[in-house]
């Protein structure tokens, strides 16, 4: 289900580009073979196939590897950092902030007791998340979270992480058997089994749509607005042009943060609620 | 006749109304418990911060079904 409806997702908005008007803004959103540095010029990026599928290194490749090169890099130095004190200073100190944020306000009140098993996860999706977000905010990068496939990726990541934790705990019938509520009348079983099998499924889907949404909207809003400029074809337009669309950047930066932090905080909501069935 | 961007534009109209109303109404109660208690302000910015998050989740989920809808 997820992954046919990435795929009409993706078809819909790579259909938009044949239009001339939101051409260079779908442009700007969408994946593409080619890294710009306008006003540079632009690289051309290798198309790969392997057995009929396309793995092609694109804009959005790239950008990954980048944000994973980035998380190594920041984490190394931060982790090295204790080596020399128990007390981190400078970087460490505050990647140590984030760190304690997501432990002590995200995993321990939602998971409760082991919540030490899913922090590495639960971490590592934050930083991601907050890493690509803010990357795709500079000038010439390219939000790798506005994709629909890394977003889907990402949710179903999530979603391996809360059944396996489930069924650890509970045992694969003993998860299924605590997804149904106690104190149900007989006659309401079936339902609710189909109600809740179909909400382990809408719950991913609901991420993964809510993160892609977010993202892709904010920056359709500010090339929309900075393309009022070139509809009209007028300067008169700039000033409010750029007023609007540095407002709307700024609130882009609010959501990067607010995003990534209601991902992993409902990320762990399920697994807290997948391995303590009985709240 | 093409009613795809008509519909778009009344579906993302309506959708807006519909979480500007939640959101509006979400931060009328935050304001007012944070009148009552000062000291819980902290904790109630927190959480509406996080409603206001999944209800715009919400109208996004329609905002992209518009999308789909005017390109298509």
């Amino acid at each position: 289900m997820e992954i046919n409806t990435s795929n009409a997702i993706q078809d819909t908005l790579h259909q938009a580009k044949g239009d001339v008007g939101s051409d260079w803004i779908m442009h700007h959103i969408l994946d593409s073979h080619q890294l710009d540095f306008a006003p540079f010029g632009s690289i051309q990026l290798p198309h790969l196939s392997l057995f009929g599928f396309d793995i092609s290194i694109t804009k959005h490749v790239v950008f990954l590897w980048i944000v994973a090169i980035l998380l190594l890099i920041t984490f190394k130095i931060a982790a090295s950092a204790y080596k020399k004190s128990r007390i981190p200073h400078g970087f460490a100190n505050f990647i140590e902030v984030l760190i304690v944020f997501v432990r002590d306000e995200i995993a321990k009140p939602t998971i409760g007791k082991g919540y030490e098993k899913f922090l590495p996860y639960l971490l590592t999706v934050f930083f991601f998340i907050l890493f690509s977000n803010f990357i795709g905010l500079i000038p010439n990068g390219a939000t790798v979270t506005s994709n629909i496939s890394v977003t889907t990726t990402l949710a179903i990541l999530s979603f391996i992480a809360v059944q396996a934790g489930g069924m650890m705990k509970n045992g694969v019938f003993g998860y299924f058997k605590g997804l149904i509520p106690s104190g149900v009348p007989a006659w309401l079983l079936p339902i609710m089994f189909i109600v809740e099998i179909l909400g382990l499924f809408t719950k991913p889907f609901a991420l993964a749509i809510r993160l892609f949404a977010n993202m892709t909207a904010g920056h359709i809003v500010i090339f929309a607005l900075i393309g009022l400029i070139f509809f009209m074809k007028t300067y008169f337009v700039a000033p409010v042009s750029v007023a609007f669309a540095l407002f709307i950047y700024l609130l882009e930066i609010l959501v990067a943060l607010i995003q990534a932090y209601i991902f992993t905080m409902l990320s762990s909501l399920f697994i807290g609620m997948a391995v303590h069935q009985d709240h | 006749m093409d009613f795809a961007y008509l519909a778009a534009g009344f579906g993302a109209g309506l959708t807006v109304i519909g979480g500007a109303f939640g959101i509006g109404k979400l931060a009328s109660s935050a304001m007012e418990a944070s009148g009552r208690q000062p000291e819980a302000a902290g904790d109630i910015r927190t959480s509406m911060i996080i409603a206001a998050a999944l209800i715009e989740g919400i109208s996004l989920f329609a905002l992209v079904i518009c999308i789909l809808l005017a390109l298509k």
